[in-house]
């Protein structure tokens, strides 16, 4: 097999939901994803990034003058579409609706009975895959008791049995608290780490999108931007128009700015910030 | 919160009794329940009596557990206890008013009625409680499997059995939830004449119908996306093994059988 | 009237008596005072929705008393009569959108209203009120509530919980799932109905920042019961107590901590960016802010 650089290649990507009226869903977007990136897609309610996702997995009514998906090189049609699914795995936002099994283990197991892989096969790889969302000891759980962290760890795990090279973050920890935000977030970081994963992340959390190689902002169906975090947080107080919070560093800033102080242009990560202000102190 | 995960009251545990295959379990419990009929005299009923104390006790499970599997029930069952008691003649007559009466027969039937009921209830409270539901899904799969041959699908009447069970104490909680919610709307439930009851009922129902809906619209779309395409091609990840202890649970109930059949009057 | 809600020794266990009995609550004393805006904070399970549900009487103590206004609840307490607590008492669920069931907007927000026994023409009249209070266009009024957008429906059924006009808000996670603007505008406007319709507001919350913003008094819960009370001036100056706790500070005071560490002076730890903006600023130097001014 060659190797593909360019994981996912959009091309002039229309989409509209049947029996709606106004603009479409999607308009003409076109995007490019290197293997090994990490991508966050932001944007308000509305703003079309659910569609998108959903349509990279082939989820969604596709027609032939809906645009071109490749991942991996294969074009989505229909004749390629589990082939295609099989090498992407996806998150959703709530957790209890995406938990089939009625177990820990079961989930897991879902997608590789799915697959038809043999019985001692898919003991060796759910107990890999539980191991490495730290969830092991949790195996014959049942869903109701686990947390929502937990559970989206579960979903994790369910992915990563079925070694995909992508994985999509469709808003998948805006349901959690920040206890299961914080554990869903470094579970993915650390698997990426370790398989060379592709990660896809839809979000409004600005730590998921600080994690992002390039973060691209969707308006109206169509790509308004995109960029390093650094270029993008530096939109200060306009982040929130187009559904993200504004870092902290900036607001800070901002209020630095109210005092009359003259802040710096560029992005400061908050430890940019610290020694900013330490420097001046220093000065004193 | 705790209150809703013991759907079907499964204990977890790990006695004998958990341990036992469910297909084992399922078709015992519901072979004990023949067996009872067998019990015709003092002698039979204190063997099976004793037998499932027996196995009550192999269970781990306190008693109280199984006394709570009666209460629902008392009513029908001193309802039918009454019945005999009072419309049973032989023996030694007692007392009697027209058509009723109070005989030797009648008191001994009433109590051999009461007990057969109670041993009924333990014996299947037993089996949920020793049985996780998902379990007893699977023994049911196992048993409906020869159906596949006239295409009954079995592999899908099984994963909707799952997860229907898998989301029942999700939608409890649901139900719950927005009960409160309504409550606080000022709704009073299970107050008022039928009327103003079932009109209580639609502030629940829609809400529940539609979140249900949307449940099941998302996890379509999940179950998609991890590949599934119907049961065709699919493997299993539960089996169900058939030990030796299962062996010998059938060869005791066999026994149990030749012992019944060898007391009766 | 006023209305005080005031606990004292409540403890609540779901399904006493029962082999499946489990303590939720335990020893809580405790006063909302009226006007005031207490922010409830705690671990998911640390007992936070078990308690609210006792400020309109969805739950009942298992032993102790909850006095709300002049109604004493306590164990003893019968079922019946507790409706004029619920009009008093307005509760906004998680994901209250979950609630909404009529065939459009209109109703649906005069359900709660008519519940307690408002005229039907009076309630339609206030539900067009509270729509507008929520920030929604009259528009909506008409429309099915199931064909609005996510936000929408949550402040339809906001506004369903204030048209029963409640002394008390209760609010458990209302920004839960909303973008950072939705969220905005949630908050936005349980401020101006703290201010402006001088509403008891008791928010149950994940984010500090909230309760940095907007409390006056802050409760933090810990397995069942409550471990720390105050203002949260007070209650945040303790970053290490909190973060032991994995419960977070304002990002503002997690922030100053580190500055405290590098040399910069604080009376208290600010608990926002403008309060600490402006003790940050005396300890910068003066020259460096005109020498950039030039620039």
């Amino acid at each position: 097999m060659t190797v593909v650089t360019k994981i996912i290649e959009v091309e002039h990507l229309n989409f509209r939901y049947p029996q709606t009226e106004g603009r479409p869903a999607l308009s003409d977007v076109n995007l490019t994803i290197e293997q090994g990136e990490w991508v966050a897609i932001i944007g308000h309610n509305g703003s079309g990034k659910s569609t998108l996702a959903k349509s990279l997995d082939g989820l969604l009514p596709l027609t032939p003058e809906s645009g071109i998906i490749r991942v991996a090189g294969t074009k989505l049609t229909e004749a390629s579409v589990w082939d295609i699914r099989s090498q992407i795995g996806m998150v959703f936002q709530n957790p209890d609706n995406q938990f089939v099994g009625a177990t820990v283990e079961d989930d897991v197991a879902f997608g590789l009975e799915n697959i038809g892989l043999p019985r001692e096969e898919m003991l060796t790889r759910v107990h890999a895959a539980l191991e490495r969302v730290r969830m092991t000891e949790f195996a014959d759980r049942e869903p109701a008791r686990l947390s929502g962290g937990q559970k989206q760890r579960v979903a994790i795990a369910g992915i990563i049995a079925l070694q995909p090279k992508i994985i999509i973050l469709d808003e998948s920890t805006s349901m959690l608290d920040p206890t299961g935000r914080i554990e869903v977030l470094e579970t993915v970081r650390q698997l990426k780490e370790q398989a060379d994963l592709t990660v896809i992340s839809i979000t409004h959390d600005i730590d998921e999108a600080a994690n992002a190689n390039r973060i691209i902002i969707l308006d109206d169906g169509e790509i308004k931007e995109s960029g390093t975090p650094a270029e993008i947080f530096q939109y200060g107080e306009r982040l929130i128009e187009l559904g993200l919070d504004v870092p902290y560093a900036e607001r800070l800033k901002a209020a630095l700015q109210r005092q009359g102080l003259v802040v710096p242009q560029q992005y400061l990560t908050e430890e940019g910030l610290v020694d900013w202000l330490w420097t001046l102190h220093s000065k004193m | 919160m705790m209150n809703k995960l013991l759907l079907g009251r499964f204990i977890p545990g790990d006695s004998l009794i958990h341990r036992l295959d469910p297909r084992n379990k399922l078709l015992l419990s519901f072979y004990y329940i023949g067996i009872i009929f067998l019990a015709n005299n003092w002698l039979t009923y204190l063997v099976l009596f004793f037998f499932t104390l027996f196995a009550v006790y192999l269970s781990n499970i306190k008693m109280g557990f199984f006394i709570r599997g009666v209460r629902p029930l008392i009513w029908l069952i001193l309802f039918t206890v009454l019945l005999q008691v009072f419309f049973t003649r032989g023996g030694t007559t007692y007392w009697s008013w027209g058509p009723i009466v109070l005989s030797q027969f009648g008191i001994v039937n009433g109590i051999y009625i009461f007990m057969r009921f109670v041993l009924i209830i333990f014996m299947s409270t037993l089996l949920t409680l020793t049985t996780p539901p998902l379990s007893l899904a699977d023994a049911i799969e196992a048993i409906l499997k020869p159906l596949r041959v006239v295409h009954f699908p079995v592999y899908e009447v099984a994963l909707m059995l799952s997860i229907a069970l898998r989301f029942v104490p999700t939608l409890m909680d649901e139900t719950e939830k927005i009960m409160n919610a309504q409550r606080a709307r000022g709704v009073d439930f299970g107050e008022g004449n039928l009327f103003q009851q079932m009109r209580s009922v639609v502030p629940l129902l829609i809400p529940l119908f539609v979140s249900s809906f949307n449940r099941a619209e998302d996890l379509a779309t999940a179950m998609e996306a991890r590949g599934y395409q119907g049961g065709e091609g699919r493997s299993k990840y539960r089996i169900l093994t058939w030990q030796a202890r299962d062996t010998w649970t059938v060869l005791v109930f066999g026994l149990l059988t030749g012992v019944l059949v060898w007391l009766r009057a | 009237m006023a209305v005080d809600i005031t606990f004292k020794d409540v403890a609540y266990t779901y399904q006493a008596g029962t082999p499946f009995e489990s303590q939720a609550l335990h020893d809580i004393n405790l006063t909302i005072a009226e006007h005031s805006f207490t922010a409830i904070i705690g671990h998911t399970g640390s007992g936070k929705s078990t308690l609210v549900q006792h400020l309109n009487a969805l739950l009942k103590p298992t032993s102790g008393t909850v006095t709300i206004g002049e109604r004493k609840i306590t164990p003893e307490t019968n079922n019946k009569h507790l409706k004029p607590l619920r009009q008093k008492v307005g509760m906004v669920f998680q994901f209250p959108e979950s609630q909404l069931f009529e065939e459009t907007v209109a109703k649906d927000i005069a359900f709660g209203p008519m519940n307690f026994g408002m005229e039907a023409t009076v309630a339609a009249k206030k539900a067009a009120e509270m729509l507008t209070l929520v920030g929604l266009p009259a528009e909506l009024l008409e429309r099915s509530p199931f064909d609005l957008s996510g936000g929408q429906m949550r402040r339809v059924a906001i506004a369903g919980v204030l048209a029963m006009a409640p002394e008390v808000l209760i609010l458990d996670e209302p920004t839960a799932g909303l973008d950072p603007a939705g969220r905005r505008e949630i908050m936005g406007m349980v401020e101006r109905l703290h201010h402006e319709q001088h509403l008891t507001v008791v928010l149950i919350t994940h984010r500090m920042e909230d309760v940095a913003n907007y409390a006056d008094h802050v409760v933090v819960m810990e397995q069942g019961t409550i471990a720390k009370v105050g203002r949260p001036q007070e209650v945040f100056q303790d970053v290490a107590w909190l973060q032991a706790r994995q419960l977070g500070v304002p990002e503002t005071t997690e922030f100053a901590a580190r500055l405290q560490q590098r040399g910069f002076k604080f009376d208290q730890l600010p608990l926002t960016e403008a309060e600490l903006a402006a003790a940050l600023a005396p300890q910068l130097p003066r020259e460096v802010v005109s020498q950039q001014h030039d620039e």
